[in-house]
């Protein structure tokens, strides 16, 4: 909100002021109908139907703080909790560690386009493609990964289908997908430290491993917090990759917050239950963005 | 090579470049074998499993993706016997992404324009609001927004596939503005003294002066309108309407469990990925450029 429109020196007529607002009204307004329409009112909604048991058909009846009691005692979201959270710490601490070699070696030897553009290919195609491709390509019979397997003579995995494995493949896939995206961003936080701090660093006899350490990681700090929180509210929402290859089992592996409010909503039509579940996920995800702002801001000193 | 490289063996980059080596090849080789394997039968797949090459070359697996084969011929091929036809989810999918796009991208810049050099009461206020809207996650106004497009007799319609995304994202208003700051007084004032009015200064000037900006966030738009998967296949069911994400859950599903159509299911995958790698490939590096500034902002 620093610069504002035309000239503050010529005061403009109080009737020209007034034809401004009006054009501003007119530009604001689509946006501002869409934006009450389909985010306002529904986020207020939202909050009203988690004290309510609507369920589609009916009107649905206010029902006080029951469905927030439920919670409570219900083991199911308890794991869809843990199951969430175990995807998102294998996601984004696998995603986060490859982004960043991936982020040196670019900086270091590899800045062509062409190879953060294929590396980024993945990311922009959709989550449900990726999920039939890697369905195929972990295939249990046939799956090229299964007879890579076999032929170093480890025994065959089925992916998706082992309880113990199901969440880790599907925290794998996305890793697959979006790694690229993040070495990126990583990437761009790197280019921006000044190349003299390097300079210095060899001038002390620091090798690049250690001025990776010492220099660069220090000072990219501020990115990476930014870039872990963005990654880390986004894992939190994986739907399509379970939707399309475990649809939350086998028995309950993968059913993660997202997916179970899914269930709820559209296949038990439970949309009350749903819409309080979705609003802990909300507060879980604010909680998150607020850690995020004490981080940043706290990190902020160091490259300036 | 340079004379300090082969003075001592760089060992250090040889493996940094194996390893860049690994992760482009652990990238691209998927994509490699869901081509290879479109273009091969099901009933080869088993038996030549490791073959680098197609097993039993063939584009029938397109064909009755395509709908251009018989459902007996089909059946013979390992396919379903459920009537699949791209060609319609492929249309489906260009009327969802394109409408939203143009669209959402117009009046997002409108929006754009007047937060950012028109001066009105309560501007700041109402951007302030905008902004809060990128902090609540999707599914839980997709709830309320599924029962108001019910409620409105919209579902399984276009409209109601891309009306919650039509007139504004907060993202788009959010970037465009950034760039719209930025823009000199100067020209402004020039034409508003040739007696430009606002629409004229926006479409004649601000819009032309940020055409990089906003390509780039109509392509951002449209690979995630066409990429889309939860909202469609909430409202957007019905085959009239059905995009290719939808329709492609909706053939996994379809192909039996014992024996899946991995022949036909690639084919499908590559028929539904191809027009965001021929846009990604063609302006790349506009998406890279931008991705790197989001990240540093």
């Amino acid at each position: 909100m620093t610069t504002t429109s035309t000239a503050r020196r010529r005061r403009p007529m109080l009737r020209e002021r007034r034809r401004e607002t009006w054009y501003a009204i007119a530009f604001v307004l689509p946006a501002a109908i869409g934006f009450v329409a389909f985010y306002l009112v529904p986020a207020v909604r939202g909050v009203w139907l988690s004290f309510t048991n609507y369920d589609l058909f009916s009107p649905g009846e206010f029902v006080g703080g029951e469905n927030y009691a439920k919670i409570v005692d219900d083991h199911v979201f308890w794991n869809a909790l843990l199951v969430t959270l175990e995807y998102v710490v294998v996601n984004i601490g696998l995603q986060t560690a490859v982004a960043l070699l991936l982020a040196a070696l670019m900086q270091r030897l590899a800045r062509s386009l062409v190879i953060r553009g294929i590396l980024l290919v993945p990311y922009m195609v959709s989550g449900v493609v990726v999920a039939l491709l890697w369905q195929w390509l972990l295939d249990y019979q046939i799956g090229i990964v299964n007879n890579a397997l076999d032929f170093i003579g480890l025994p065959r995995q089925s992916f998706f289908g082992d309880p113990a494995l199901a969440i880790f493949t599907v925290a794998f896939i996305n890793v697959w997908k979006s790694m690229g995206y993040t070495a990126l961003l990583l990437f761009a936080g790197l280019q921006a430290i000044p190349k003299d701090v390097y300079e210095a660093a060899a001038i002390d006899g620091a090798s690049e491993v250690k001025a990776f350490w010492r220099v660069s990681l220090p000072l990219l700090r501020p990115v990476l917090a930014l870039v872990l929180i963005i990654s880390l509210i986004g894992s939190f929402q994986i739907f399509d990759t379970i939707a399309v290859t475990t649809k939350g089992g086998p028995v309950n592996a993968t059913r993660v917050i997202y997916y179970y409010i899914y269930d709820l909503a559209f296949n038990r039509y439970d949309f009350g239950y749903a819409s309080a579940i979705a609003l802990v996920l909300f507060v879980i995800l604010i909680g998150i963005t607020l850690i995020q702002l004490r981080l940043t801001r706290a990190n902020k000193s160091d490259l300036a | 090579m340079t004379t300090t490289a082969t003075r001592r063996i760089p060992v250090g980059r040889i493996i940094a470049w194996i390893v860049v080596g690994f992760f482009l090849l652990a990238t691209l080789f998927p994509f490699y074998w869901m081509l290879r394997t479109s273009f091969s039968t099901n009933g080869a797949l088993p038996s030549h499993s490791n073959s680098l090459l197609p097993a039993d070359t063939t584009v029938d697996a397109y064909r009755r993706v395509l709908g251009l084969s018989s459902v007996s011929e089909s059946l013979a091929k390992g396919g379903s016997t459920a009537s699949v036809n791209f060609w319609l989810y492929l249309r489906n999918s260009f009327v969802v992404a394109i409408s939203t796009t143009v669209v959402q991208t117009i009046f997002s810049a409108l929006a754009a324009y007047a937060f950012a050099r028109m001066r009105w009461p309560g501007r700041n206020v109402v951007f302030t609001i905008f902004l809060f809207a990128l902090m609540v996650p999707p599914i839980f106004t997709t709830l309320p927004n599924f029962v108001l497009i019910r409620d409105l007799g919209l579902l399984n319609t276009f409209l109601g596939i891309v009306l919650p995304n039509l007139l504004m994202s907060p993202f788009a208003v959010f970037f465009l503005r950034q760039f719209f700051l930025n823009i000199s007084n100067e020209v402004e004032e020039a034409a508003r003294l040739d007696g430009a009015g606002h629409l004229r200064i926006f479409f004649r000037i601000i819009v032309p002066m940020s055409a990089a900006p906003i390509t780039t966030l109509a392509i951002l738009t449209y690979v995630a309108s066409w990429n889309d998967y939860f909202w469609p296949l909430l409202v957007g069911q019905d085959e009239n309407v059905r995009v290719l994400t939808v329709a492609l859950g909706i053939f996994k599903a379809q192909t039996p469990n014992g024996g899946p159509d991995w022949a036909g299911l690639m084919a499908a995958t590559v028929i539904a990925a191809l027009p965001v790698i021929v846009l990604f490939s063609l302006l790349g590096k506009r998406v890279i450029n931008s991705i790197q500034f989001s990240g540093v902002k």
